[in-house]
């Protein structure tokens, strides 16, 4: 399908590059708005990667919301128990890890878990449909700029960190709220070694302070970090590959359905993981010592 | 994969998406299906309610049943016991009537016997008298006296 088609002309890599870049807007020096030529701005914007996710995010809340707004406990429809096993499969998921009483974490957990596994299904369109019709509607209509689409979010960095972000920003509040803000500070600075305030431990213990910071800030930092990074990690390599695989021909006929079976499973576990070490995370940073 | 504006809008997105969530797509949900938990285990405890009952009818009624059964069998003996009774009263009744007709038959026949030997009886004296006179009357011819008693004793 790469190799033949409407771009015959391309060579394999910049097929891959092609597939692997952002539809961009940015503001330039010069105050003007330009698409694509935002390579290493802050301020540019993924505008495929916000689109797909924001879809999904709405996609979510519609299923989810006309579930909940019809939801009969006499008769239940078909759509309706389908929802209602998710649900249950995150309550007790949460219920099992975090034993706090909060109203929001297993919502948090629901939405994370639904619309990641959304983002991450997108991986399952064939890697050409979409990109090439956004080609084509930009052909048509004159928006040159859609020659860029990528269409699975969790593909994106900017998604990953964005969310792993938030799940940090509410660690860090779960924190505050479940130990006070000195305890907080403590935490950060008085694990592992306690620095002894008495005698000439006094003069040692600053330097401990210090040690114990940094060692727990990375620790902390570590948690978005590798949450993100991991879902990003996960899915970024299964699209290159489903990429890699679109670019052998007929070959790529088996091989394509025996990746994207597999990746059902990836797909699956990686939200699942995601939702999982959320709550891990929350549940650790709202216990008390 | 370089890092730009795009996280600052998914975070937004995804405050809004859980805000969104935990107003209005989970309490909804939590609420029906704890309401239909409950219903399912009332049903459940209903289901296995009228099992219990259930099983206590069909004791009842095997033992209504083995009542009948038992009561039907003890009629049935009487009944045949009452027949066997009414057959052999009625062999007992024959018997004695068939004696008594059988005694006055007899006694019947008997009578008319001895009725017919007195009169018999009656005939044969009668006979030896005429038949005395006629030998009385004829003494003297012995051929007479022979015959006249060989003819008496033929018509005996």
């Amino acid at each position: 399908m790469a190799t033949e088609g409407g771009h015959g002309s391309q060579t394999s890599g910049e097929y891959i590059q092609h597939h692997l870049q952002n539809l961009q807007i940015c503001k330039l020096d010069n105050g003007e708005w330009a698409w694509n030529q935002c390579a290493g701005n802050p301020m540019a914007l993924n505008v495929d990667s916000m689109f797909w996710s924001l879809l999904l995010g709405f996609i979510f809340i519609f299923l989810f919301g006309r579930a909940a707004k019809k939801a009969s406990p006499e008769k239940p429809s078909k759509f309706q128990a389908l929802i209602e096993i998710v649900v249950d499969f995150i309550d007790s998921s949460v219920r099992d890890t975090f034993h706090g009483k909060s109203r929001l974490i297993a919502p948090l957990a629901l939405t994370i878990f639904v619309w990641v596994f959304f983002m991450n299904l997108m991986d399952l369109i064939p890697v050409d449909w979409i990109p090439e019709l956004s080609k084509m509607l930009g052909t048509v209509t004159g928006y040159d700029q859609l020659y860029y689409m990528k269409v699975v979010p969790t593909t994106d960095v900017n998604i990953t960190f964005g969310m792993s972000i938030s799940v940090f920003i509410l660690i860090i509040f779960y924190s505050i709220k479940s130990k006070g803000l000195g305890g907080f500070v403590a935490e950060l600075t008085l694990h592992p070694i306690a620095p002894s305030f008495k005698g000439a431990g006094i003069i040692a213990a600053p330097i401990i302070i210090a040690f114990n910071f940094i060692l727990e800030s990375v620790a902390l930092l570590a948690k978005p970090l590798s949450l993100s990074l991991r879902l990003f990690g996960n899915m970024f390599a299964g699209e290159l590959i489903f990429i890699l695989i679109a670019l052998l021909g007929v070959w790529q006929l088996p091989l394509h359905f025996g990746w994207a079976v597999f990746h059902i499973l990836i797909v699956t576990l990686q939200a699942f993981i995601f939702m999982m070490l959320t709550v891990v995370y929350l549940t650790l940073a709202s216990e008390e010592h | 994969m370089d890092l730009n504006a795009t996280i600052i809008g998914q975070s937004i997105a995804m405050i809004v998406f859980v805000w969104f969530c935990m107003k209005y797509i989970w309490p909804p949900l939590m609420d029906a299906i704890e309401e239909r938990q409950t219903q399912i285990a009332d049903g459940l405890a209903a289901g296995e309610e009228g099992k219990i009952k259930l099983d206590n009818a069909n004791v009842e009624s095997k033992k209504i049943l083995d009542d009948a059964r038992k009561q039907a069998t003890s009629i049935l003996d009487q009944a045949n016991a009452r027949a066997n009774e009414i057959v052999a009263d009625g062999k007992q009744d024959g018997q004695t009537e068939r004696e008594q007709q059988l005694s006055l038959a007899k006694s019947d026949i008997e009578q008319e016997t001895n009725k017919a030997r007195d009169e018999l009886r009656g005939q044969v004296s009668e006979l030896a008298i005429a038949s005395a006179e006629k030998i009385l009357n004829r003494e003297i011819n012995k051929q007479d006296h022979a015959d006249i008693l060989d003819a008496l004793v033929k018509k005996i």
